[in-house]
């Protein structure tokens, strides 16, 4: 099994290096750049902008090398291990006080995810707390969806075609059919129109800028249900359906009606062996709910207006800010591989099956 | 596959007359893979009013300038923000057999200074069927001026309200039908395309192409698709003509769109060209081609269709998002996406809810396509159950 899970674990290198690919070549497609777009801008109000200054800028931020450079540059930063970037912007030597340079030996550093040109700070430091903020909703959300999902399956599949399964069904269908932001602006306008409160954000105004406190987290807990609810309802719907799915097969197998023959109560039957089996095709859906809870989250995050990476993103996106949008395209995608990886590690400690199964091969 | 082979029996239009609870035995066996999964299908009753449900919607965007009361740009300044005109039967004068709509008047508020609408029960306008209105091309071709309903000059109809310049939104939502249903017919297609040949690729070659196409589709897989969308249409240029960002939005929405479909196919030619017909078929001579076309095709097409019936809808959930979001079609392009973009604002939304049914249009396709999904992926396997 540890064979295996190293396996897995090796496999995420090429994945997450192809995820870099994509996300840096992404954000270089859109024709011209930031500070094109910044210079058009400021001359539009009439500001002139020194040649020197705009090359001293481009040389910075590596804009006018070619894309393998200005890729391989972005990747070594954001590493924890390669070149050190020096104070001249070179990698691959260091200059010393007497003018000699010696080579500049790759070795563990902080991982660097650039600057951005908006607002003219490390990324790392723009996105840490949104990033966290991203990461407990969706944790927060995909246990919602689990705790409501798998009582409501299990109800379905037991109780099949009654009201109650029909009702489930049906809503379930209409949740999946909802696009996230439109409940999130329904919920808004239920918020505004019934309780005359605006159901954005994620704080209270006293703790908007405050720091981290117990009352701070409790605050936040209390105007986190909103967007969980919101964001939880598609996948819900999808686990639902995958649960009940599950269940009604096994149902009718013969180690079922074994058992109950020999006068295990229903409950206890139900419970401890089929829901078991059921139960492990819904870990592995982890991989591809959590990508749609994140993507959920990002789109949700801007109707709302929560202080998460999702409208950061969206203005990143817009600016072509580049280093911004894509250091949290590619962390947004490196969190949900981490996330597979996880469910996957689980499935394999759940189902000995798949356990057996390697093993024998 | 079966019926070829078996002795020739009456099955053309056997399913009709099939009684629904006890299906003949000897019919059943001699139907052929599509008729078996004709019949499971007319079972699904939701699946098959669903897709009732999506012709007529198709029905309406095909037609747009005939069904639609009014042109897409025509503004009615005077009748901003109107709220939805109801449809009555009841008038002063009792109750009237044919529909009717009273006269829309505008009064402005004394202190907030928006103008409030009021019915003017004085003008009664009855709903008329083919009547004259705004002159317009159909599909380019046909100059004319006749509407599939409407009513007589000087009375206006506002089912769904007006926006902020006095635009009917339901003749923009049924405008809108035609961009948003058909950019996810686009999208599909190219996602088809691609799936296909990638998939059969991946499926007949195996080995590291297999491996590698693999790992590919992984990859993307694990991309949040909205980030990933977002960057995608972000990097089409501004300067685009509404047609190419419209193709644009298409082949952005197909980039993930191909990866199931490919995995669909991959997986049932991995599996069919083991079975013995696909032997047999190499054995008696047929090309590569042929056996993968003849012999292989015909086993997975009933859940390729699957497939894309419960692709569509993400399509069109996706293009909504985007244009919601500023990143996909703009005006002057009208979609689902864009005429919400406009109910975007919270105040906007409380005081002209309205603004807010194109998300019901979206609702009711995307579940309609779920369904009838649904009612195929039943009937994809007609020996299940």
């Amino acid at each position: 099994m540890l064979a295996l899970i190293l396996r897995r674990v090796l496999w995420m290198f090429p994945t997450l290096w192809i995820i870099s690919i994509i996300s840096f070549a992404l954000i270089q497609l859109p024709p011209g750049d930031y500070l094109t777009s910044y210079i058009t801008a400021l001359e539009e109000t009439g500001e002139t902008v020194s040649l020197e200054q705009v090359a001293a800028l481009r040389k910075r931020y590596n804009l006018d090398e070619p894309f393998v450079l200005q890729y391989s540059k972005w990747l070594n930063d954001l590493l924890p291990f390669g070149f050190r970037r020096a104070e001249d912007g070179a990698y691959l030597t260091v200059a010393h006080e007497d003018g000699r340079r010696s080579i500049n030996w790759p070795w563990f550093k902080w991982p660097d995810l650039g600057t951005s040109f908006e607002w003219n700070r490390p990324v790392g430091e723009l996105i840490g707390e949104r990033l966290l903020l991203t990461m407990t909703i969706s944790i927060f959300t995909l246990l919602f969806t689990w705790a409501l999902a798998i009582p409501i399956g299990i109800y379905s599949a037991v109780r099949q075609y009654s009201w109650g399964d029909y009702t489930f069904s049906v809503l379930g269908f209409i949740g999946l059919a909802t696009p996230n932001f439109l409940l999130a602006l329904v919920f808004m306008y239920i918020g505004y129109s019934v309780f005359g409160v605006s159901a954005g954000g994620l704080f209270s105004a006293a703790y908007e800028n405050a720091p981290w406190s117990m009352d701070r987290f409790w605050d936040l807990l209390a105007h986190m249900w909103i967007p969980v609810i919101v964001i939880g309802t598609s996948g819900t719907a999808g686990l639902i359906r995958v649960m009940r799915g599950n269940l009604l097969d096994e149902l009718p197998k013969q180690y079922v009606m074994t058992a109950r023959a020999k006068g295990v109560s229903p409950v206890k039957l139900l419970l401890k062996y089929p829901v078991r089996v059921a139960l492990n095709p819904l870990v592995s859906t982890i991989g591809w709910v959590l990508p749609g809870i994140v993507s959920g989250s990002v789109i949700v995050s801007v109707v709302l207006g929560l202080p998460t990476v999702g409208p950061l993103l969206l203005r990143a996106l817009e600016n072509q800010d580049m280093y911004l949008a894509g250091s949290m395209v590619m962390i947004l995608s490196f969190l949900t591989v981490i996330g597979t990886l996880i469910s996957d590690i689980l499935l394999l400690l759940l189902d000995p099956r798949i356990r057996y199964e390697s093993r024998s091969r | 596959m079966m019926s070829a082979a078996l002795p020739a029996e009456p099955v053309e239009g056997l399913p009709d007359s099939l009684p629904d609870s006890l299906p003949d035995a000897a019919a059943l066996h001699t139907a052929s893979q599509w008729q078996l999964m004709r019949i499971k299908f007319r079972k699904h009753r939701l699946a098959v009013w669903s897709g009732w449900v999506i012709l007529a919607l198709y029905g309406v965007a095909t037609f747009c300038e005939i069904v639609a009361p009014y042109s897409l740009d025509q503004d009615h300044l005077a009748y901003m923000h109107a709220p939805p005109q109801r449809l009555r039967w009841m008038g002063p004068d009792g109750v009237h057999l044919w529909p009717f709509v009273y006269g829309l008047e505008g009064v402005r508020h004394p202190e907030t200074l928006r103008t409030i609408y009021a019915d003017d029960h004085s003008r009664t306008y009855p709903l008329q069927l083919f009547v004259r209105g705004e002159p317009y091309e159909f599909w380019g071709l046909i100059e004319t001026d006749i509407h599939l309903f409407g009513v007589a000059e000087g009375g206006t109809l506002f089912l769904l309200g007006t926006d902020a310049v006095g635009r009917d939104m339901l003749t923009r939502i049924i405008y809108g039908s035609r961009i948003s249903l058909t950019v996810g017919l686009i999208g599909v297609a190219l996602s088809f395309t691609f799936g296909l040949l990638i998939g059969a690729v991946s499926g007949y070659y195996g080995g590291w192409v297999d491996n590698m196409i693999q790992r590919l589709i992984e990859v993307l897989r694990s991309f949040p698709s909205i980030p990933l969308w977002m960057a995608l249409s972000a990097s089409l240029p501004a300067d685009w003509s509404p047609l190419k960002v419209y193709f644009g939005i298409t082949v952005v929405l197909s980039f993930l769109g191909w990866t199931g479909l490919a995995r669909v196919v991959r997986g049932k030619i991995l599996s069919l060209r083991e079975e013995d017909y696909a032997t047999a078929a190499l054995l008696a001579g047929a090309s590569q081609g042929r056996v993968m076309v003849r012999h292989l095709l015909p086993g997975f097409a009933s859940h390729i269709i699957v497939s894309l019936t419960l692709t569509l809808p993400n399509m069109i959930l996706g293009e909504t998002a985007l244009s919601f979001l500023g990143l996909g079609l703009r005006p002057p392009i009208t979609s689902w996406g864009v005429l919400l973009k406009e109910a975007q604002n919270v105040q906007a939304v409380a005081l002209q809810p309205w603004l807010l049914t194109p998300a019901l249009f979206v609702i009711i396709a995307v579940l309609a396509f779920n369904f009838v999904g649904d009612g195929l992926r039943d009937a994809a396997d007609p020996y299940s159950r």
